[in-house]
């Protein structure tokens, strides 16, 4: 079976880019009369200036089929930085090799206990992150990572460098139920240009980690693109392109979308392309109506007013209170979650409330957020549950 | 109001039902909203997804959802959501019964998480374990006759087919494979899934079901507790209308003028 990376060549990213931003009224129209995106013209045509007079239906259909599938509850999630070492050099990210930040790889006594905070906080899934580093970030660091977690978190996810499916076999035998990588952009000449070192020069082998991962077991496949690096039309059709292409060939996995806005960080890229909220929540709304069932990521990158807004409109998944700082939780003040100095931070976060505020404005919409929606049981012979009756 | 319509009692394992609306508890906006239209329905059994709850005994306050549910008022049926095969829908069953959940199970197993149809095979194979095991066994099928009587040959207490996926709200497209189903039953025939109207809840009861159950159109309703009663009313009403013949008379219609008085 032809993975995503080999059908890549043949999909028609520039031509339906053009086509987006050439729409005509009647088109945009006549999708949105549907309810639903069915091809990639389709969500082409939505997401184009002409479509834009027509967010609020596109919302309202948006809404009703998010509620349909995944109800009136929001799924919360923490990331944790596990660490900020890379080999690579990435001209929009702060953890770039050659950015002078300080470097820092968490003891696993010091992840638990960062962990421990998010937890005590409510959180019952996680996303571990970190910079790519085979030395500092080894298999067996996150084997152990996920282990010791376990207890505290039914549902783990990571967010690492490309691998193997051979190296993701333990991380899944450990307990893991996710892997995300971001594809950052699906340009390649513009791809090729911002990755300068580093073995995230291979855009192809970046393409096929989904599926790589999907092979080693992963039952939650996250994939998106960094707007700000290119056209934020196209990596939005290529996302989409490849949720299609994991929904046929990973059948088994629950798929989600993230579209990250660039945020502020060291070295200073500025954004391209800069895509405004509504074009944002236009672009959630289009997702949702052609992957009805697919999960939407909404990160702390995006601003309160505007997360708030966006819960009732797509997205499923949404972290809180969130520090991109391996070590950072532990500079929060933890009876306000107020964060101390971040300098090793990733990108600076928007959304800075603590998680329960957030909780209560998912309330205040009508929505419940859920903390837990996987159980260990599920893939482990031996649950390790903290407190776990004896068999 | 309404004047009381009594209908026959359903049986399922020794047990009686009054109310032939079972109800789902996922996707509500709020744990109070799901506990007011749970009471609003006069629903006597309700299905919770384990994947949700703290099986563990500590009392997470973060996954506490069956604290919202009264033991004493409902018959709790615990489901395997989230399992994608036997082995692991048989675990999480086991780990409800240990954690003192009643010995009841939804037994769903759906490896496709879009669609959420159930996988017939798996979904044998963990029945066969289950009832052996001393399970009251109620396993969510597709409408398929043939997999529903190999369910009831390894003993399951119902069945329980899909009118059409979870949370689309196409009522009945099942339906000529639901009526043969029905017709060849020996254990209560459940219709699970799809109900979008009380009109798909009459409708399933007219044409023989024993019960329906119905999650998602109430719980996003606007008004879960008012939708509750809607289709607790529609449930009612084509359950009468059936045990006063409705679908017997349609099934088997009756010319007006006897045909084979010639014989006389």
């Amino acid at each position: 079976m032809a993975t995503f990376s080999e059908t890549f060549p043949s999909l028609p990213l520039e031509s339906l880019a053009a086509a987006s931003a050439s729409t005509n009224a009647a088109r945009a129209a006549a999708v949105i009369r549907q309810g639903r995106a069915r091809s990639l013209e389709d969500f082409a045509a939505l997401i184009s200036p002409a479509a834009t007079p027509h967010l609020e239906a596109m919302c309202a259909a948006s809404q009703s089929l998010t509620q349909r599938h995944f109800g009136k509850v929001m799924r919360m999630f923490a990331p944790l930085y596990l660490s900020n070492e890379c080999v690579n050099i990435c001209k929009y990210c702060g953890f770039s090799r050659n950015n002078p930040i300080p470097r820092i790889t968490l003891p696993v006594d010091e992840v638990v206990r960062e962990a421990g905070m998010l937890a005590r906080r409510g959180f019952r899934s996680i996303l571990l992150v970190a910079g790519e580093h085979p030395k500092f970030v080894s298999g067996n660091y996150v084997v152990e990572c996920i282990e010791r977690l376990l207890p505290m978190f039914p549902s783990i996810s990571l967010e690492l460098g490309p691998l193997e499916a051979s190296d993701y076999g333990p991380m899944v035998a450990a307990g893991c139920e996710g892997l995300v990588v971001y594809q950052e952009t699906y340009h390649a000449p513009t791809y090729a240009e911002l990755h300068t070192a580093g073995p995230k020069k291979h855009f192809l082998w970046r393409m096929d980690t989904a599926e790589r991962a999907y092979a080693a077991g992963f039952r939650r496949l996250g994939i998106g693109a960094l707007l700000g690096l290119h056209d934020w039309r196209l990596d939005a059709i290529a996302v989409a392109a490849h949720a299609q292409h994991l929904l046929r060939h990973c059948w088994k996995s629950q798929v989600t979308v993230s579209l990250p806005r660039l945020r502020p960080a060291a070295g200073g890229f500025q954004p391209r392309d800069p895509i405004s909220d509504r074009e944002l929540v236009q672009v959630v709304a289009a997702l949702r109506l052609f992957l009805p069932h697919s999960g939407i990521v909404l990160s702390t990158r995006e601003p309160a007013r505007l997360r708030d807004g966006m819960m009732a409109v797509g997205v499923t998944h949404m972290s809180a209170g969130s520090s991109t700082e391996p070590g950072g939780y532990a500079n929060f003040d933890e009876s306000t979650w107020t964060p101390g100095e971040q300098p090793a931070e990733q990108f600076h976060i928007a959304d800075e409330r603590a998680p329960e505020v957030v909780a209560d404005a998912i309330r205040a919409r009508g929505y419940e957020p859920v903390w837990k929606d996987f159980d260990r049981s599920l893939v482990a012979d031996e649950p390790r549950l903290a407190g776990a009756p004896a068999p | 109001m309404l004047p009381e319509l009594p209908t026959e009692t359903l049986r399922i394992a020794g047990r009686d039902f009054k109310s032939r609306l079972f109800v789902g508890t996922g996707k509500f906006s709020s744990p109070e909203a799901m506990r007011a239209a749970l009471a609003a329905s006069g629903t006597e059994m309700v299905t919770v997804a384990l994947k949700r709850a703290d099986l563990s005994g500590s009392k997470d306050a973060y996954a506490n959802i069956l604290e919202f549910l009264e033991p004493e008022r409902y018959l709790l049926l615990p489901n395997t959501a989230g399992a994608q095969n036997a082995t692991e829908a048989v675990r999480i069953a086991r780990l409800a019964l240990a954690s003192g959940l009643p010995n009841w199970v939804k037994l769903e197993i759906h490896p496709d998480p879009n669609y959420l149809l159930p996988d017939p095979i798996e979904t044998l194979a963990a029945a066969e374990t289950l009832v052996k095991e001393g399970f009251v066994v109620l396993p969510y099928i597709n409408a398929d006759p043939v997999l529903a009587l190999r369910l009831q040959d390894v003993g399951v207490a119902a069945v329980m087919p899909l009118g059409s996926p979870i949370g689309s709200h196409r009522g009945l497209e099942t339906r000529a494979q639901i009526e043969i189903i029905i017709e060849q039953a020996r254990v209560p025939v459940v219709v699970d899934a799809g109900l979008g109207a009380p009109s798909h809840a009459a409708a399933a009861m007219e044409m023989g079901a024993d019960a329906v159950l119905v999650n998602t159109a109430i719980a996003i309703a606007p008004d879960p507790s008012a939708m509750a009663v809607a289709f607790a009313a529609a449930t009612i009403a084509g359950r009468a209308a059936r045990e006063n013949g409705l679908g017997r008379q349609r099934a088997k219609a009756a010319p007006t003028s006897p045909l084979t008085t010639f014989l006389d």
